[in-house]
């Protein structure tokens, strides 16, 4: 496989600081701020403690998902799912649980996700299956359920594309394909398969997107090797590829109205990349953790700020255009699995200690 | 040559000025004066009809003087004021201005000098030897003395001249006092000198094009002379820069240069060569400037290879560059520069020079021997290949063993460079040094400058700068990385988000540290759990100030298990927490009896001995630290030390009193709140312990270590320490003996030899003079402050380090103001 044109930058950024290859990146007059404004002129605040903590769910949280305010409630749901395969939804107004769901057999649940038009929820367990479950009016059932084909930690990803038609893509067959399949009907779409001399491994982790100019379907996906790629999803072939860790990558987001995505690995790095207008990565630069090992990472909705969940029982929020370290929370007592953003900014995080913790942090103007 | 008498013309011209000073002298009549002058004026040429060549001549060479001489002395306000509107003056003023240069000069100076003081004639005459000045005169002086075949008659004259010439200044000073004139202020004068030098260079090339013989040697006096007298900056500010410009195209020119620079009298060669090689921009000027002197003149080859290179060390690096620079560039001079190389490595590497020389001359000749090497190629060191290495060898042990780390690291660097060079097929030497300013400096000498930087360094300064700016704007314009970034910059509102304290941010570590001190022991020294090792450690200094009762009953123990510790596993931080670790034991609970003993005990690394002297400093400081939290438990103390009130107090009143204070809204904040409490100093009761065990032992040598010999390093840190203990033990009882104790000690060692230990002896007097109470000083030790005394006065005079001398005068003040709280108060 060809290399793309970004792959010849990262050995560039390889041996660099940080901070050399950022400063870099913001050159333009315009976008440099003088460190003395940025610094506040006394201590730091010390670090916040989390709005609330949910527990009761028995065993550690592997997925969050926030949920507006279905059901007719003006209040958000939060959706957890745990290693002993079940999930609870948690009302934020009491702060307790409004139902279990228990369709997993015990396994691991890895991702929850609403559909958009309805009340209905897709929930990814190891026990090989994707269920769709209707929530409305207090029903709590499986309406349809897809079987998976892999068995790996890899978690699904939606793209809306209709009023009531969307698009899967799930790990797939063979170890290293990606599965694109059309929802409700399940008809497999297409599988994407990377290219024999590739050997990218497993893919780790998925997220579907849309351009804004051209509706063709892209993925984003994060492999077994460390490196990023981008799919064509109707094309069916790789655009681009950049290596971005060295260790597998264990959680990527992409913002796509900035072009530029983030993704975090076993390793004590974060990449950010970005991807520009013939559609090729570049690594913009690495920033460096105290501890190795990111689970998750997850910009929030109003791009302006970058949470990571970390092994090393932390989360790390940073101003994701600047990348500046903002906040460590230490709260948590096991690794962080799992993050969520809210539409409105509130941040859930859930970990093996069997807790989620729920922070405002920088509440939106 | 005619016989004078017998000529009719000669006649002639001696009748006319005869007459005119008979007329000049008796008469009062304006018009007669001014037509008797006028025709006077014929001989000196330049009017419509001037006299014929011989008449002039005879007029010049016999006549001109005396009758300045006596226009001289007809100058009074009066005569002047015989015809309107000054024409007498001017005409009276344009003989010295138009007639022979150098006789006018002489008789204006001797004019000047004669005048009374101050005086309406003085001051005429000083004006208008400042009109002969402004008028380029100085060059036609100078000019005359090129074209004067050197007869023996003339030698005398040359000199009287010289002597005028390069004096002006002193004299006018003199004379005028403050009345001079600012075109006779030697700042003013000696660049307008330079100028008409160059002028009379001028004349001289174009007559030597012309086929004409001439000498320089007149003005190769006046630039000795001139540079003699300490101004080569003046002179050759303005001389080098044009002179380089003028030799750079020309053969011719760069011959009159060298041969102007090879007449300069031996006396004065030094002044001027160090003000040319300063002046200089490079190597390139300098050789064009000077040619092979060196080769010629054995003042000028002393000059330049001894005296700048060893007897002197003011000069910078770029002077350095180019005498060196110099030397290389042609292959006649490069033996000489072999031949410093070899002198320099030899001087460099002598360990009395490393003992001796001051640190700024060593450093000077590090340099030298960098840009040599630079210089010198592989084939020419090949030659001298074991020589330099012998020395080179000798040289990096005498540097490694001293105790300053400045001098360490010169060697280090110095043996790193050149070792390469000389023996380039060996294995590199490396040595580790921490990178600054002067070492970048000094591997920066160490790469041979490209040849083509010097001549845009020699030419006008606006070269350089043209190269630059494109340079500049490249980096202004950013890289094309810019670009992405570019779009966000219309949402900048986010940029008060205020990051929360991050400290907390450690590396996590999966295994705990043990809870209990006794568990560090043996975790310590047992355990194969690399990661609980580290923990242990990590944790220690805490637990040990958690639970000091805990402590006390192992701390001889932990003491010896944390004294030999190894560091096994690269911990980072590795030194730093063990020796936190051994401070704290040290204060809870003073094990300094076992640290002291264990100093002078066999079979430690010097290593081991320093980190004991290390240790002992902090922990003095954090006891004898007022305000101090926790207070150290007490061991049965030497003396009635005053107790304080409560042995222990628990510590759970203190955390019961925090909260209370952290929950009380206080209404009103008096004086009681926070300052901090007065309390005992908690090393009066220890200080003995300390100090007296350390300086007991110091002259009986060990087997493994001899502080008096070799381990001098080890007694400067002794030395040092011994300086901070007592420093730190003021205020308590045992200060006095303290102090007594180690002014003898310095008294015994003030002659050492080494820097290091000399330093410290010093700041230990100075720490004795500021702990022992003034009373006691004067009432129990006398003697021994008056040795002291004379011995500081003699070394801030004559040490050879820089910081020694200020040491002493530091201690010498304290003294002073020692004697001043004594004395008496004055009566009102």
């Amino acid at each position: 496989m060809p290399l793309a044109p970004g792959t010849s930058h990262t050995s560039d950024f390889a041996g660099r600081s940080w901070s050399e290859a950022w400063t870099e990146g913001r050159d333009t007059p315009g976008d440099c701020i003088p460190p003395s404004m940025v610094a506040p002129p006394s201590p730091p605040p010390p670090p916040p403690d989390p709005q609330f903590v949910l527990r009761g769910s028995r065993s550690a949280v592997h997925a969050l998902h926030f949920c507006g305010g279905a059901q007719g409630q003006g209040h958000p749901l939060l959706l957890s799912g745990s290693l002993h395969g079940l999930v609870h939804i948690w009302s934020l107004q009491t702060r307790r649980v409004l139902a279990t769901l228990d369709g997993h057999a015990g396994k691991c649940v890895t991702w929850l996700q609403t559909l958009p038009p309805g009340p209905q929820l897709l929930s990814q367990g190891r026990d090989l299956r994707v269920h769709v479950w209707d929530l409305a009016e207090g029903r709590n059932a499986i309406v349809d359920s897809v079987c998976l084909e892999s068995v790996g930690f890899c978690r699904g990803s939606v793209l809306a594309c209709g009023p009531q038609r969307w698009m899967l893509a799930m790990p797939g067959k063979g170890g290293d394909e990606v599965q694109i399949l059309e929802m409700p009907s399940k008809t497999s779409v297409c599988s994407l398969k990377p290219e024999a001399e590739a050997r990218p491994g497993m893919p780790m982790c998925l997220q579907l997107w849309q351009a804004d100019s051209s509706p063709l379907p892209l993925l984003l996906a994060g492999y077994e090797d460390g490196s990023v790629a981008l799919w064509d999803v109707s094309a069916r072939k790789v655009c681009s590829r950049v290596a971005c860790h060295e260790e597998p990558v264990m959680g990527l987001d992409f913002d796509s109205q900035k072009a530029r995505g983030v993704s975090g690995s076993a390793e004590k790095a974060l990449a950010v990349w970005s991807l520009d207008e013939q559609r090729a990565l570049q690594v913009h630069g690495t920033h460096q953790l105290t501890n190795p090992g990111v689970a998750d990472v997850r910009i929030r909705p109003d791009r302006r700020l970058l949470a990571t969940a970390g092994w090393d029982h932390r989360i790390r929020v940073f101003h994701w255009r600047t990348m500046k370290p903002l906040a460590v929370l230490a709260f948590h007592s096991a690794a962080v699995h799992c993050l969520a953003f809210a539409t409105d900014g509130l941040l859930a995080a859930g970990s093996g200690d069997q807790r989620i913790s729920v922070w405002s942090l920088y509440p939106r103007m | 040559m005619k016989s004078r008498g017998m000529d009719p013309v000669l006649s002639t011209v001696r009748l006319t000025v005869r007459e005119a000073v008979h007329t000049l002298s008796s008469s009062e009549d304006g018009g007669c004066i001014f037509s008797t002058l006028g025709s006077l004026k014929r001989y000196l040429g330049e009017t419509e009809n001037p006299a014929l060549p011989e008449e002039q001549e005879e007029f010049a060479r016999i006549h001109f003087s005396t009758f300045l001489r006596c226009l001289v002395g007809k100058l009074s306000p009066d005569w002047l004021e015989l015809l309107p509107d000054g024409q007498l003056e001017e005409l009276w003023a344009s003989f010295f201005l138009e007639g022979p240069a150098d006789q006018a000069f002489l008789v204006l100076m001797e004019a000047i000098e004669g005048a009374a003081s101050p005086s309406f004639r003085l001051m005429k005459m000083a004006r208008l030897l400042a009109r002969f000045l402004s008028a380029g005169r100085m060059a036609a002086v100078m000019e005359g003395q090129c074209r004067q075949q050197t007869e023996p008659a003339f030698s005398l004259l040359q000199e009287t001249l010289l002597s005028k010439v390069v004096g002006l200044p002193d004299h006018l000073g003199n004379r005028l006092q403050r009345e001079n004139l600012a075109g006779f202020f030697p700042q003013n004068y000696f660049p307008l000198l330079g100028e008409e030098l160059l002028q009379a260079l001028q004349v001289v090339v174009e007559s030597l094009r012309g086929g004409l013989d001439c000498s320089v040697s007149f003005l190769s006096q006046v630039l000795g002379k001139a540079c003699v007298h300490g101004r080569q900056k003046e002179l050759l500010g303005v001389l080098v820069p044009r002179l380089t410009a003028l030799t750079q195209g020309s053969c011719l020119w760069q011959r009159v240069c060298w041969r102007l620079v090879e007449r300069v009298p031996d006396r004065a060669m030094e002044a001027v060569l160090t003000g040319l090689v300063e002046a200089a921009s490079g190597p390139e000027v300098l050789s064009w400037l000077l040619g092979n002197l060196v080769m010629k003149s054995k003042k000028a080859q002393f000059v330049m290879t001894q005296k700048l290179l060893f007897l002197q060390y003011r000069y910078t690096t770029p002077v350095l560059r180019s005498l060196l620079g110099y030397l290389a560039m042609d292959s006649q001079r490069r033996p000489l520069l072999i031949q410093a190389l070899k002198e320099l490595l030899e001087t460099w590497g002598s360990s009395s020079a490393i003992r001796r020389a001051p640190l700024a001359q060593q450093h000077y000749i590090s340099k030298a021997i960098l840009v040599c090497l630079a210089h010198l190629g592989e084939a020419e060191l090949q030659d001298c290949r074991d020589e330099l290495l012998a020395s080179l060898m000798a040289g990096v042990q005498s540097h490694l063993d001293s105790s300053l780390p400045a001098v360490r690291r010169l060697g280090m660097i110095v043996a790193e460079v050149a070792s390469a060079q000389i023996h380039p097929e060996g294995p590199p030497l490396r040595f580790q040094y921490e990178e600054d300013e002067l070492t970048r400096e000094l591997l920066a000498l160490a790469t041979p400058q490209p040849a083509a930087d010097s001549p845009s360094e020699a030419g006008p300064p606006v070269a350089p700068l043209t190269a630059e700016t494109p340079n500049e704007e490249m980096v202004s314009s950013g890289g094309p990385q810019a670009q992405p970034e570019g779009s966000d910059s219309e949402l900048d509102s986010d940029d008060e988000f205020v990051p929360y304290d991050m400290s907390g941010d450690t590396e996590l570590r999966s295994s705990k540290a043990p809870v209990y001190v006794r568990d560090c022991m043996e975790a310590l020294t047992t355990s194969e759990n690399w990661e609980r090792w580290e923990a242990t450690l990590r944790a220690l200094e805490g637990l040990i100030f958690r639970s000091p009762a805990a402590t006390q009953e192992v701390s001889v123990e932990l003491a010896k298990v944390l004294l030999h510790l190894e560091e096994k596993t690269g911990v980072a931080g590795f030194e730093g927490l063990r020796q936190r670790a051994l401070v704290a034991v040290t204060v809870t609970d003073p094990v300094a009896e076992y640290l002291t003993t264990q100093f002078y005990a066999l079979n430690y690394s010097l290593r081991q001995r320093m980190d004991i002297l290390d240790v002992l400093t902090l922990a003095a400081q954090e006891l004898s630290r007022p305000g101090r939290r926790q207070k150290p438990p007490q061991r049965g103390p030497p003396g009635p030390g005053p107790q304080p009130g409560s042995p222990a107090t628990p510590a759970w009143r203190a955390v019961v009193e925090e909260r209370i204070r952290s929950k009380t809204r206080r209404v009103s904040k008096g004086s009681a709140g926070q300052g901090p409490a007065a309390d005992p100093n908690k090393f009066n009761s220890v200080a003995g312990y300390f100090f007296f065990p350390l300086i007991q032992l110091f002259d009986r040598p060990l087997v493994t270590f001899d502080l008096l010999g070799d381990d001098q390093l080890v007694l400067g840190r002794l030395v040092h320490t011994l300086g901070a203990l007592m420093y730190l033990s003021v205020n308590t009882m045992v200060a006095v003996p303290m102090g007594k104790a180690l002014l003898e000690f310095v008294w015994a060692l003030r002659f050492h030899g080494d820097i290091y230990v000399r330093q410290g002896l010093l700041s230990a007097v100075s720490s004795v003079l500021l702990s022992v109470p003034a009373e006691r000083l004067l009432a129990d030790l006398p003697d021994e402050l008056l040795e002291a005394q004379s011995w500081l006065a003699d070394v801030a005079q004559k040490d050879p380090d820089e910081d020694c001398r200020t040491l002493a005068i530091k201690a010498l003040l304290l003294l002073e103001k020692l004697r001043d709280k004594l004395l008496p108060p004055p009566p009102p």
